[in-house]
């Protein structure tokens, strides 16, 4: 047994909190962005948060670290948008697997530096693979409803890339994430599974969908079930739901799912709704507060956050989750 | 939890969990090409929208997976199954179930299981081709993460006995669980359903020997499934649909018995087990179960004498024989209106008195849509259209119920609705109204620009339970704190409804509700009101509910009123020491090709149709989401969709047959800034002024305080510098066709012509700032922007309206109308608070300078509102009345 499928029995594993949310506070320009290195590149790169792995590494080795510090067990890598898909609209497909390779290096090198200094809690790096610009069961033009902006081939060629990268680079899982279409994370699965049978690699991968409103369904439609069902055809190490909602929202479509799988359960809302300036707003004490809900209900094994969320947020997801058991997990976690 | 459990799972949209308790699964099979000629004809000639609905048709009929096939000789099946499923997938109400990709090429199942989202069956695969590809394909469709249809098929070649059946299932099975894991409960087998009383002896124990073969699976094989495509049992019958639908039912009462779960059946074709005639029954289940030698003769002569020829049902209108109340329930819940008058008079001689109806089967029917709407199954334009057939049916029931005199409906409670004096927009007001009708309330609507004494009276004399007041531009405002100060000097002790584009929980909190002693409540979308008006008159509720809500306001305005005050402020002076420097030396200025001011009497509508921004037009029906996406929302798409069909139609009639006329003035002029603030404007040798605002909030370094002046070359640097300044209208003839679909109780209607007209209105605003900044300015001949970009403001130069937050003072409009004439030339007034009217009107001006841009002007101090009032020449109690929203606490 992997030793986090140990953990996951133990205790509530913590998660940590928005990147983009930590990476605003630097205010980087333009040429921050570029460094050195990409300072007579053709195209505008501000805005392009996975690159700055690459263009300030000390900048995200220090977000990692204020979360580690805050106490959290699991960090996310800075590759939310590390495919060449996402990367092509600043046409930088080309550095792709360096950007991932060096986002799992730095992010590896800072878990590393907490399990040394603190061996009893060991610290984790997840892989973040994100949902792409394109939807691939979703058409951008309505009037051509059949129309599709990507195929499952190019995605899977993606995705097979980026976890490559974010294994050469040394993270401990994968994590699909953010999944507005089902079938591009279907794509993301079906290349990790290539890579993990090639490799005779058995990293363990988690997987966290969004539902997009109070509807309760993803961008695509579906329900939290339809959803979970629809991911669980390859052994995972927990299934979640992520960003869209806060915390209280997502609340409903927790339970939905962790009555109906075997798998761990994550979640890692958002920091509330945003407010009517688009920010959000919700204090460490409110999330920390409604998270208390789930583990009343005893439905969750891994939290974290999302947008809006810092490390007073985590610190505080993470002092209230000592308090609390894990959701029960069946011995065979692994569905095979 | 029952997870521990294996159960095939299956999933479109929404989940399909087949336990051992869930009934018979019913897979679809008319979007077969082998087994569908219609569906085989449409899909060679191209015509997909139409295959489409014949998977809707099946999914409504109740398939709870559709099998889709596109093999045949003549169609590129790969292409043809890519393309229909990508359809498919954009149909809600389509692809909420589950689909079963139905191919015998592998390159054709595996196209398919690329572009479904959901977990798929894929049907199918089998050991004809020996072990490897059986294996190798059953590996991939794990990976892509589908169930699979086993065929009873292997090497030698068909199942076609018990023994085979068994022997080919039981090793598939070994192979896929143990060789490579295939989860168990996800193998469905086909365990070959032959044809019966063929006449040839070898085919008489098809029947059962599948069922049999059914029985041994299910006992030994552990959570797999059993599926089959039942008609080919009956293939001898053809023609004679009696007893083929005998055959069928018999055939699968007893498979189902066995543990057959799943199959292809078509309901049309299946007669109820215990209707069947008895002496049919005996001879059908002597073919079935191989009971006698004679078993197909006998049939066969039987056969000859029920040969009968049922209609064909016709699936679509067949909710017409269902139970008077479930009829008027389906014609308000689907808004259709073509039977509500002949279902209406037969519940009319069902009761003793007309009213009955209404406060029965109409009251029964819209609970049902009060029901949907209220958690969210239903939105808002499909109420408006069951409000309609609301209303027609009442319209019919009229004349009995004033025929018997003295007899007045019983409401849930009596609302008045009123748009605020000097303010003339209702679509928002008129959508609450009809959602609230539909819940049975009373409503007294006195329309726009309703003066406090009327609203006041008029609840007085009706004594109305919830006066309900709303407004779109910002002087509605005082008017509602006016009428909220007056219902308390008047002891009023009904609560007070706020609503509207401009109104919002912060005013309502801090300015509405301290002045009124009873329950002030904001509601800005329609589905809360129900709710909210619910609350507020239920008797055990309602003192709770207020309570609540002032604590709610009372905290909220506490909280508002503390964040204000963080915020620092600058005098005025300081502000304009801060102002915009742009460098005039280095920035060309373009004289217009055409100073003056021109007026368009009657302008083609066609040519605003492409410039039309639908997002709001959505907005106002309470549909969120950006056009052309919402179009494609899985929540509200549907809808968007018809609402969005329903409005070009009503558009192409405003436009063809000239329903509306559109008008315009505008005027280009020399112009220079002077005093900071204030540009000068020449025009025929006079000057006019147009007083602009100035940012005074504390700004970061390097930020400038903007006013509108700061974007005009001041006179000191002895530059000519030009602006413009517009009027356009579409609402000409809006208001007479709203009142005509009003009284043919159309309310639906109504409200889509006031919103197209809006629409049409903000599309000449954008059509013609265009062609001022191409041609009648024309600093921007090169430009060429398509209408996203335009909607996106990607053009050069401003277009900023007075209301609006660069200059939110109304009394500009006032000098735009002295300087154009617009009431004089094109007939667009203004009414006391500054609305214009028709309605559908936008004014505003035209900035040129490359650098100007819209901003907020936000909160200012008394300096400046007391030197505003000396620049414009008013007394500083008018210019605070006006000025209100943005000036400081």
């Amino acid at each position: 047994m992997h030793i986090i499928e140990k953990l996951l029995r133990e205790r509530i594993l913590v998660l940590d909190g928005a990147m983009g949310t930590m990476l605003q506070q630097y205010q980087f320009t333009e040429e921050d962005f570029r460094g050195e290195r990409f300072k007579d590149f053709h195209k505008s790169l501000k805005g392009n948060n996975d690159l700055l792995s690459l263009t300030q590494p000390e900048a995200i080795a220090e977000v990692h670290r204020k979360y580690f510090d805050a106490g959290a067990d699991i960090v996310e890598t800075n590759t939310f948008s590390g495919t060449t898909i996402a990367m092509a609209d600043y046409e930088l497909e080309e550095f792709v697997y360096e950007l991932n390779y060096e986002s799992a290096r730095i992010a590896k090198e800072v878990a590393q530096e907490f399990t040394l200094k603190e061996p009893n809690k060991p610290r984790f790096v997840a892989g973040a693979m994100g949902p792409t610009n394109k939807t691939a069961s979703l058409s951008p033009d309505v009037n051509n409803p059949g129309f599709r902006a990507i195929s499952f081939d190019q995605l899977r060629i993606a995705y097979k890339q980026q976890a490559e990268a974010l294994i050469d680079g040394g993270v401990d899982f994968l994590l699909v994430e953010t999944i507005f279409d089902t079938l591009n994370a279907k794509a993301a699965l079906f290349a990790i599974e290539e890579v993990k049978e090639e490799r005779n690699s058995a990293i363990p991968v988690m997987v966290s969908g969004t539902i997009t409103d109070a509807s309760g369904r993803t961008l695509s439609g579906q329900t939290a079930e339809a959803f979970l069902i629809s991911i669980a055809h390859i052994p995972l190490l927990s299934v979640g739901f992520n960003c869209a909602l806060g915390a209280k929202q997502l609340a409903p479509h927790l339970e939905v799912i962790a009555h109906r799988t075997e798998l761990a359960v994550s979640a890692y809302p958002n920091a509330g709704l945003p407010n009517a300036f688009g920010a959000y707003d919700e204090s460490p004490s409110q999330m920390a507060e409604q998270i208390e809900e789930y583990l009343d209900k005893g439905l969750i094994n891994i939290i974290g956050g999302c947008c809006g969320t810092t490390p007073d947020h985590i610190r505080a997801i993470a002092q209230l989750v000592t308090n609390y058991k894990p959701r029960k997990l069946i011995q065979n976690t692994t569905v095979i | 939890m029952d997870t521990a459990k294996r159960y095939l799972k299956l999933s479109g949209l929404e989940p399909l969990v087949v336990t051992p308790e869930s009934n018979f699964i019913n897979i679809g099979e008319r979007t077969n090409v082998a087994g569908s000629r219609r569906f085989l004809r449409m899909i060679k000639e191209g015509n997909y929208e139409e295959a489409l609905s014949i998977a809707r048709h099946q999914v409504e009929g109740g398939a709870q997976i559709i099998d889709i096939n596109m093999d045949d000789g003549l169609i590129d099946g790969k292409d043809a199954m890519v393309k229909f499923l990508n359809l498919v997938v954009a149909e809600p109400d389509i692809s909420r179930v589950p689909i079963m990709i139905d191919s015998s090429k592998w390159e054709i199942i595996e196209a398919g299981l690329q572009v479904v989202q959901g977990k798929c069956v894929v049907n199918s695969i089998s050991l004809k081709e020996g072990e490897a590809t059986f294996l190798q394909q059953a590996k991939l469709i794990k990976r892509y993460g589908a169930a699979v249809i086993v065929m009873a098929f292997d090497e030698v070649g068909q199942a076609d006995n018990l023994d085979r059946r068994i022997e080919i299932a039981k090793r598939s099975y070994d192979l896929l669980v143990n060789e490579i894991h295939f989860p168990p409960e996800d193998i469905i087998f086909d365990l070959n359903i032959f044809p019966v009383a063929t006449g040839m002896d070898e085919h008489r124990r098809n029947a059962i020997d599948f069922i049999e073969g059914t029985r041994w699976v299910r006992a030994n094989l552990p959570y797999c499934s059993v599926s089959g495509g039942v008609s080919n049992v009956s293939f001898s019958f053809r023609g004679n649909d009696v007893v083929r639908e005998a055959m069928h039912s018999v055939f699968l009462y007893h498979a189902i018995q066995a543990g057959m779960n799943m199959g292809i059946v078509n309901p049309a074709m299946l007669e109820v087990y215990d209707d069947i005639p008895k002496d049919l029954l005996e001879h059908v289940e002597d073919v079935m179960l191989d009971r006698r030698e004679d078993a197909t003769e006998r049939l066969l002569e039987l056969a000859e004498t029920v040969k009968g020829t049922k209609e064909e049902k016709k699936a679509d209108l067949s909710w017409r024989n269902e139970p008077l109340q479930d009829r008027i329930t389906r014609s308000l819940v689907k808004g259709i209106d073509a039977f509500i008058e002949t279902d209406i008079e037969e519940a009319r001689q069902s009761v003793v008195k007309p009213i009955e109806v209404i406060e029965g089967h109409l009251m029964q029917g819209m609970n049902v849509v009060g029901d949907l709407f209220g958690s969210g199954k239903m939105f808002l334009p499909q109420v408006v259209k069951s409000a309609r057939v609301m209303k027609k049916a009442v319209a019919y029931l009229l004349p009995y119920i004033e025929a018997e005199k003295g007899h007045v409906a019983s409401y849930n409670g009596k609302i008045l609705m009123a748009t605020v004096k000097g303010d003339v927009h209702d679509i928002g007001k008129n959508i609450v109204s009809v959602v609230l009708a539909c819940n049975n309330y009373e409503i007294i609507d006195l329309g726009v620009m309703v003066p406090p004494e009327k609203i006041i009276r008029v609840a007085k004399e009706e004594n109305v339970d919830i006066i309900g007041l709303s407004g779109l531009i910002t002087p509605s405002l005082d008017e509602m704190v006016f009428l909220a100060k007056e219902m308390q000097r008047q002891d009023f002790k009904v609560p007070l409804l706020i609503g509207g584009a401009t109104t919002s929980k912060a005013h309502t909190a801090v300015k509405i509700d301290p002045q009124y002693e009873q329950t002030v409540v904001h509601v800005n979308d329609a589905s809360r009101a129900v709710t909210v008006v619910g609350d507020l008159l239920q008797k055990e509720k309602k003192e709770a509910y207020r309570t609540q809500l002032k604590a709610d306001y009372k905290l909220f305005r506490e909280g508002f009123l503390k964040r204000q005050k963080v915020k620092e402020y600058l005098t005025l002076e300081e502000a304009r020491s801060n102002k915009l420097a742009l460098d005039w030396n280095s920035n060309e200025i373009l004289t217009p090709n055409r100073l003056g001011i021109q007026v368009i009497d009657e302008l083609d509508l066609h040519l605003l149709k492409d410039y039309i921004d639908w997002t709001p037009f959505f907005r106002s029906w309470d549909l969120h989401g950006a056009y052309p996406e919402i179009l494609a929302d899985s929540l509200v798409g549907p809808q968007a969709t018809d609402l969005f069909k329903d409005a070009n139609i009503m558009l192409e009639e405003l436009i063809t047959e000239k329903k509306l006329k559109a008008k315009a003035v505008f005027g280009l002029f020399k112009a220079n800034q002077v005093n900071d603030d204030d540009i000068e404007v020449l025009h025929n040798g006079e000057q006019t002024y147009f007083r602009t605002l100035r940012q005074q909030s504390k700004k970061a370094e390097g930020r400038p305080n903007l006013a509108l002046a700061d974007f005009i070359a001041p006179k000191t640097t002895g530059l000519q510098d030009f602006i413009g300044c517009f009027c356009v209208s579409t609402g000409f003839g809006t208001e007479t066709l709203a009142k005509q679909y009003e009284r043919d109780h159309d309310d639906y209607s109504s409200i889509m012509v006031k919103a197209l007209s809006d629409r049409l209105a903000e599309a000449f605003a954008e059509y013609l700032h265009e062609r001022v900044r191409k041609v009648d300015w024309g600093y921007a001949k090169e430009e060429s922007l398509t209408n996203p970009e335009l909607i996106k403001e990607q053009y050069k130069g401003i277009r900023p309206a007075p209301g609006y937050p660069a200059c939110p003072d109304h009394l500009e409009k006032i000098a735009i109308w002295n300087l154009l004439k617009v009431e004089e030339t094109i007939g667009v007034s203004l009414t006391e608070s500054l609305a214009m009217w028709p309605a559908a009107s936008v004014s505003g001006y035209y900035f040129g300078n490359p650098q100007a841009r819209y901003f907020g002007l936000g909160k200012i101090t008394e300096d400046q509102v007391k030197d505003f009032a000396e620049r414009k020449n008013i007394s500083i109690t008018e210019a605070q009345k006006w000025l209100q929203p943005n000036i400081i606490e």
